[in-house]
C-alpha cells in the first residue's frame, strides 16, 4: 500500500470515526435521559430487584432500548479512548486500534449479557 | 514607581532565567520592557519584533506563563507583585533567548493548503461576494489572523500531538474553504481531516481564549469538521 493510499485511508477512516462518535453521542444523550428518568420514576416506591425484573422480563421494548444503549456505548467509548491513548501515552497506530476493537467487543458482550440478564 | 523585577529566559531549550531590574513607566508595554533590557542592560539579549502596533505578529512571547503579543500587552495588566517572567513561545523550538523557531508553525499552514488557489484569470469578471452573505461573514470572523503563534503556543493538543496542524493553520484553511473563488476545496478538506487535522481538536478553546485578535479558531475548526463530514457523507472525500 502506497503512502498516499494509506493517508487517504486515514483521512476517510478518521472522518468516519468522528461521525460515528458524534452520532453515538447523540444517541447516548437520549438513552441516558430515558434511563435516568425511568430510574427516578421507578425508585419512588422503593427499589427492589423483583420490581425491576417485573418491568423488564419479556419486555421487548426495554430489550430494544437497552440493546441500543449498549450499541451506543460500544461505538462511543473505544473511539473516545483513542485520543488519550495517543496523546498521553503516545500509543498510536494499528496495535492501539486492534486492542480497542477487542475492548469494544468486550463492552458489547458484557453489556448484552446484562441486558439479557434482566430480559430472560 | 518601584522598579520592575523581570525574569527573562536566556539560552535555547537548555537555559535559565536571568533577572533584570527595569524602571517603570506609565503605559509601558512588555515589549518596552524587553527593549529596555536589550538597549540599556544587556545587548546580547535576542528577541523579535517589527511593527510595535499589533499588526505583524512577530513579538509574541510567554508572559507570566501565558502566550501574549507583547507590543499590545501593558505591564499594568500582567505584572504580578511588580514581577514579570518572560519566556519564548511554548510548543516551538527555541533559537535563542526569546526567539522561537516559527518554521514548523508556518510549514503547517502550507500542509493545511493555506494558499488561495483560484481558477480564473484576469480576463474574467470579478467574483461578486455580497458582504452580508453567510460565507463572507464567516470569512470575516476568521480572516484577521496576524500569524503570531499565540494560539499554537497555547494549544494542549499541539503539545500532545506534534503532528497536529494547530489552530492558526486550520483557521486559515477554514477561511479558504468558505471562499467560493477558491478551486482547491476538496484537496484542502483532505489535508485538514484526520488525526493531525481538525479531528484532533478537543475544543479546549485555549486558542480562542488567548487570540489577541479575538478570533475563535475553535469555531473555525468546528466548521471544518462539519465541512469534512458533509464531504464524507456525499462520498467526495
Amino acid at each position: 500500500v502506497s503512502a498516499v493510499a494509506r493517508s487517504e485511508f486515514a483521512v476517510r477512516g478518521e472522518t468516519r470515526l468522528w461521525i460515528a462518535q458524534r452520532a453515538s453521542a447523540a444517541l447516548l444523550a437520549l438513552c441516558v435521559m430515558v434511563h435516568l428518568a425511568t430510574l427516578i420514576y421507578a425508585v419512588q416506591g422503593g427499589l427492589s430487584a423483583a420490581e425491576i425484573l417485573a418491568r423488564t422480563r419479556g419486555n421487548f421494548g426495554w430489550l430494544a432500548f437497552y440493546s441500543l444503549f449498549v450499541l451506543a456505548v460500544t461505538v462511543h467509548v473505544p473511539i473516545g479512548l483513542r485520543a488519550p491513548l495517543g496523546e498521553w501515552l503516545g500509543w498510536r497506530g494499528r496495535s492501539r486500534d486492534v486492542v480497542l476493537v477487542g475492548f469494544a467487543m468486550l463492552l458489547a458482550a458484557f453489556g448484552m449479557r446484562a441486558v439479557f440478564g434482566v430480559f430472560a | 514607581m518601584p522598579a520592575l523585577s523581570v525574569r527573562v529566559w536566556r539560552g535555547t531549550t537548555q537555559g535559565a532565567f536571568q533577572t533584570f531590574e527595569v524602571p517603570r513607566h506609565a503605559s509601558q508595554t512588555v515589549l518596552d520592557v524587553v527593549t529596555h533590557i536589550q538597549r540599556a542592560l544587556d545587548p546580547t539579549l535576542a528577541y523579535r519584533f517589527a511593527c510595535r502596533v499589533g499588526m505583524c505578529g512577530s513579538c509574541a512571547m510567554t508572559v507570566n506563563g501565558v502566550a501574549r503579543w507583547t507590543c499590545r500587552t501593558h505591564v499594568d495588566k500582567v505584572a504580578q507583585d511588580g514581577a514579570l517572567e518572560i519566556a519564548p513561545l511554548a510548543n516551538l523550538p527555541v533559537i535563542r533567548d526569546l526567539v522561537a523557531d516559527m518554521r514548523e508553525f508556518f510549514d503547517k499552514w502550507a500542509r493545511a493548503k493555506g494558499r488561495f488557489r483560484g481558477a480564473q484569470t484576469r480576463h474574467e469578471d470579478f467574483a461578486r461576494l455580497p458582504p452580508h452573505s453567510a460565507q463572507r461573514m464567516q470569512i470575516d470572523a476568521a480572516i484577521e489572523c496576524i500569524g503570531c503563534g499565540v494560539c499554537y503556543s497555547s494549544c494542549d493538543v499541539v503539545a500532545w500531538n506534534p503532528e497536529y496542524l494547530g489552530p492558526a493553520a486550520l483557521n486559515r484553511a477554514w477561511t479558504l474553504t468558505r471562499d467560493e473563488r477558491d478551486s482547491a476545496h476538496l484537496v484542502r478538506l483532505r489535508a485538514v481531516a484526520g488525526d493531525a487535522g481538525c479531528h484532533a481538536c478537543h475544543t479546549h478553546m485555549s486558542c480562542s481564549e488567548r487570540c489577541p485578535k479575538n478570533i475563535a479558531p475553535t469555531a473555525s475548526i468546528a466548521g471544518l469538521k462539519r465541512a469534512v463530514a458533509k464531504a464524507a457523507l456525499r462520498g467526495e472525500l
